[in-house]
């Protein structure tokens, strides 16, 4: 439990007048995310570590970005309350800030919300040195722009996460899951959306090619009327929905490259052959593929998604590049809280 | 429509040759009902306002303006509490009324394409027959529209559990200053790159026009109950919220009133609330029936155990819209006990509910203004209306210190000055109160990425240094600023 806000702080100033890049690291569990810039100084901030603030009956907590979500998720797990993005790699030693940093969210994200929806306020120190606090630690908050939002997923180059405000649910009263068979994708997709409109309990849904399995959670009437209306046979690995959130599933374990593609779930197929996990509902799809990047990233644009690569291959970019417009916003964007690129320069897109 | 005689402002004709007449009004009678949004008591005639009628329209008009370094005020139904749709003087108002569409409904993937003038509960109207709805309630979602909600980050009675507007859009299209159409989100539940759209919700106009939205649909719950539960005491209801919550129960609203607002509301509407109580809470639970029944139980016994003196559950549906409506007319009932109000709009932790509420009764001794409390409790929302007659010399500044002191003591205990209806002009101030410099010069560099030129709503939402500079010497007390001693979040 210490806070090295002024050694953050310091590094980065000196960062930004030697005009020198930072590699930002804590718990190293998602560096096969993006490319890390070669001449890179690494920046350790496992040492700013701590929760500094929980009231369970305010649904608030508030800690250090060095937090391994382990020590957060047990506090939690104790008052009957969890992290609603359920984020993954927890067991390898993940820290609150690489989480917000990298913005995975697990299983209930179609359902309950991303990283992003989740935080309520964070304070960082930007690409000049200067602390910053965007947001705060209440529930509803339109003061100053919501600078803490776009931390999730921005891979830390806009700045270096110091403490993260972040709204707990309730633990659900009761869980179960189910699965079925259907062998076909469209079908699969189907029956899915449809359960999703009579029931409120789903909180994952995916389809394997042959399996269609469900997870229910909330109130113990809720989750029942939930089984009453889809049916099928209670799935009995319990650890499934663990094991699919942290990359550990057979699936993942076959030879090609791990595409994660991001698209409405009702659209098209995203895949003739390779081997596909549908998740989110179809709104995720994990696809194992050597196929060409741009192929498999022009399918993703053509239904209005992007593909992201989770295999740590410096030969592809692990993002879905920008263009245009978007891109130039993107960079001014950058530039207001990194002037001088240097907070991971490259690691989210070249050009960032 | 008349066609408006020639005019003497360069600008004005300049507009004419990108618009047809009938989008553009200049005379002062017509651009009257312009000079204000919901925050009355600030009043400004704009230069011109233009209603566009296209996208293109709109680029048009932005090009004009970044080229003559014309200052422009973006308008949906001029609902905001906080000035944010008050012109300026040497501004163009670009209001979004003609831009009211719903341009596509997908019932599979559950969303709506919406022209950024199509009203909120226009939403939820037109897909009522597929069951579903768009959750973000705002008490003026009659008129306000999905651009302004966009703009505002708008919240509501339910966004307790279904969330802001933020959580609620699934994309925006945005025209820029100058005049380049970009769009943010999909259909996605993510994109590359940096969460814009994110960064779009409330941001006041200030970073572009917004002109297309999609959002997000729900499922109706099939079913929606309502409990009320009156207090003798306004701590213990506001300590039974917090314990509702704590017990892991996220009711769909959660609100209170005091004793003011439950006789000027019961006064107005006979909503049949116990008017000798101190407070009363409304609890809605929705989802299936079963799951409704066995939360009211639960429900019912904490709000018992917490010291309610009555708890009464509506029997059905129009006793249900009869408790809600002695809420959902508080602020007329408000109307009609005093020639006018001021809305605060402070959010604070629950654990604190209790605290300020005792302090803000101080606070109108002190000022010698009534104040009722009508809020969000559920989130810690509170809006405070401060009672007050404008045409009393004096008054309304002496409303606007109370207002002020309100929101000061919502920072101090951990707060914030405004919880859904925005910066705008009116708490431009306070924002220097909440945040320190490097995060206000942060803000600005964020805007300046956008709008170097500062010409999308200026002189709103993110105080220039200098002001503050200016503001924090009137209100130093013994050389410090208000509350040094808070770690701004």
């Amino acid at each position: 439990m210490t806070d090295i806000t002024n050694d953050i702080s310091s590094r980065v100033q000196a960062a930004y007048q030697a005009n020198s890049p930072l590699n930002i690291i804590a718990a190293g569990t998602k560096s096969f995310l993006g490319h890390v810039s070669p001449d890179a100084i690494t920046l350790d901030v496992r040492g700013h570590s701590g929760i500094i603030e929980y009231d369970p009956a305010e649904l608030v907590l508030v800690a250090r970005a060095g937090t391994p979500l382990r020590e957060i998720e047990d506090l939690l797990g104790n008052n009957q309350q969890m992290l609603g993005f359920e984020p993954p790699f927890v067991d390898n030693g993940a820290t609150l800030g690489g989480a917000i940093a990298a913005g995975l969210a697990g299983p209930a994200r179609a359902y309950s919300g991303g990283v992003r929806d989740f935080i309520l306020g964070a304070g960082f120190i930007n690409g000049k040195g200067e602390s910053i606090t965007t947001g705060g630690k209440v529930m509803k908050n339109v003061a100053g722009f919501d600078l803490f939002r776009p931390m999730a997923g921005s891979m830390g180059t806009l700045g270096v996460l110091l403490k993260i405000a972040i709204r707990t649910i309730p633990r659900p009263e009761a869980e179960l899951s189910l699965i079925q068979e259907e062998s076909d994708e469209t079908s699969a997709l189907e029956k899915i959306n449809h359960w999703r409109s009579k029931t409120q309990a789903i909180s994952g849904a995916t389809w394997d090619g042959q399996m269609i399995r469900i997870r229910l959670s909330g109130s113990a009437a809720g989750v029942q009327h939930g089984h009453a209306q889809i049916g099928g046979e209670i799935l009995t690995n319990e650890n499934y929905w663990h094991d699919l959130n942290n990359l550990k599933l057979e699936f993942f374990k076959q030879s090609g490259r791990l595409w994660r593609i991001s698209v409405a779930a009702m659209s098209g197929p995203v895949s003739d052959n390779s081997p596909q996990l549908i998740d989110w509902g179809g709104a995720q799809r994990w696809l194992k593929s050597d196929e060409a990047p741009e192929a498999i990233r022009s399918r993703a644009a053509h239904l209005g998604g992007h593909a992201t690569c989770f295999s740590d291959d410096q030969s592809v970019s692990t993002f879905q590049p920008l263009e245009g417009n978007l891109l130039t916003l993107n960079k001014r964007f950058k530039a207001a809280l990194d002037p001088a690129g240097i907070l991971n320069p490259g690691r989210l897109h070249p050009e960032l | 429509m008349s066609r408006p005689k020639s005019s003497s402002d360069p600008l004005i004709e300049q507009l004419r040759s990108i618009l047809p007449d009938s989008c553009i009004v200049s005379d002062p009678v017509s651009m009257k009902p312009y000079e204000c949004d919901g925050l009355s008591g600030y009043r400004q005639m704009p230069r011109v306002v233009v209603l566009p009628e296209s996208v293109e329209q709109v680029q048009a008009v932005m090009k004009v303006c970044q080229e003559t370094g014309t200052p422009i005020v973006p308008r949906g139904a001029g609902t905001s509490l906080s000035g944010g749709a008050m012109p300026h003087k040497n501004g163009v108002v670009l209001s979004v009324a003609r831009l009211n569409r719903i341009l596509h409904i997908d019932a599979q993937n559950r969303t709506a394409t919406l022209q950024p003038g199509v009203r909120n509960l226009q939403i939820s109207d037109a897909v009522q027959h597929l069951g579903l709805y768009y959750a973000p309630d705002p008490s003026s979602q009659i008129a306000c529209t999905i651009g302004g909600n966009v703009a505002e980050n708008a919240g509501g009675v339910h966004c307790l559990k279904y969330g802001l507007t933020v959580h609620n859009i699934l994309q925006v299209k945005m025209v820029g200053i100058d005049g380049e159409l970009v769009s943010f989100g999909s259909t996605a539940l993510d994109t590359p790159g940096y969460d814009l759209l994110a960064l779009m919700m409330g941001s006041e106009g200030m970073l572009g026009l917004v002109v297309e939205v999609v959002v997000r649909l729900l499922n109706r719950p099939r079913v929606a109950r309502v409990l009320m539960a009156a207090f003798d005491d306004i701590e213990k209801a506001g300590n039974a919220v917090a314990g509702v919550i704590a017990a892991g129960i996220i009711p769909a609203g959660f609100e209170m009133m005091d004793q003011a607002a439950i006789q000027a509301a019961e006064d107005f509407v006979n909503a049949g609330y116990p008017t000798s109580a101190a407070a009363i809470l409304l609890c809605e639970l929705d989802g299936t029936e079963e799951e409704v029944n066995t939360q009211i139980g639960k429900v019912d016994a904490l709000l018992a155990s917490a010291g309610a003196t009555e708890i009464s559950l509506a029997d059905d549906e129009n006793e249900r819209v009869r408790f809600w409506s002695g809420r959902k007319n508080a602020f007329p009932a408000m109307g009609r006990i005093s020639p006018d109000y001021y809305c605060m709009d402070g959010t604070i932790p629950r654990k604190e509910l209790g605290n300020v509420l005792t302090r803000i009764s101080r606070l109108s001794e002190k000022y010698g203004l009534r104040v009722a409390n009508v809020f969000h409790a559920g989130d810690g929302n509170l809006h405070p209306l401060i009672l007050y007659d404008a045409n009393q010399p004096g008054e309304f500044d002496k409303a606007e210190e109370f207002g002020g002191e309100i929101l000061d003591l919502c920072v101090a205990v951990g707060g914030t000055i405004t919880g859904e209806h925005g910066v705008g002009v009116e708490k431009i101030d306070r924002m220097c109160v909440q945040f320190d410099r490097a995060s206000l010069a942060q803000f600005q560099a964020v805007r300046d990425a956008f709008d170097p030129e500062g010409l999308l709503n200026p002189d709103k939402a993110v105080p220039t240094l200098a002001r503050c500079a200016e503001f924090n010497a009137m209100h130093v007390h013994h050389g410090e600023l208000p509350h040094p001693e808070l770690e701004r979040f």
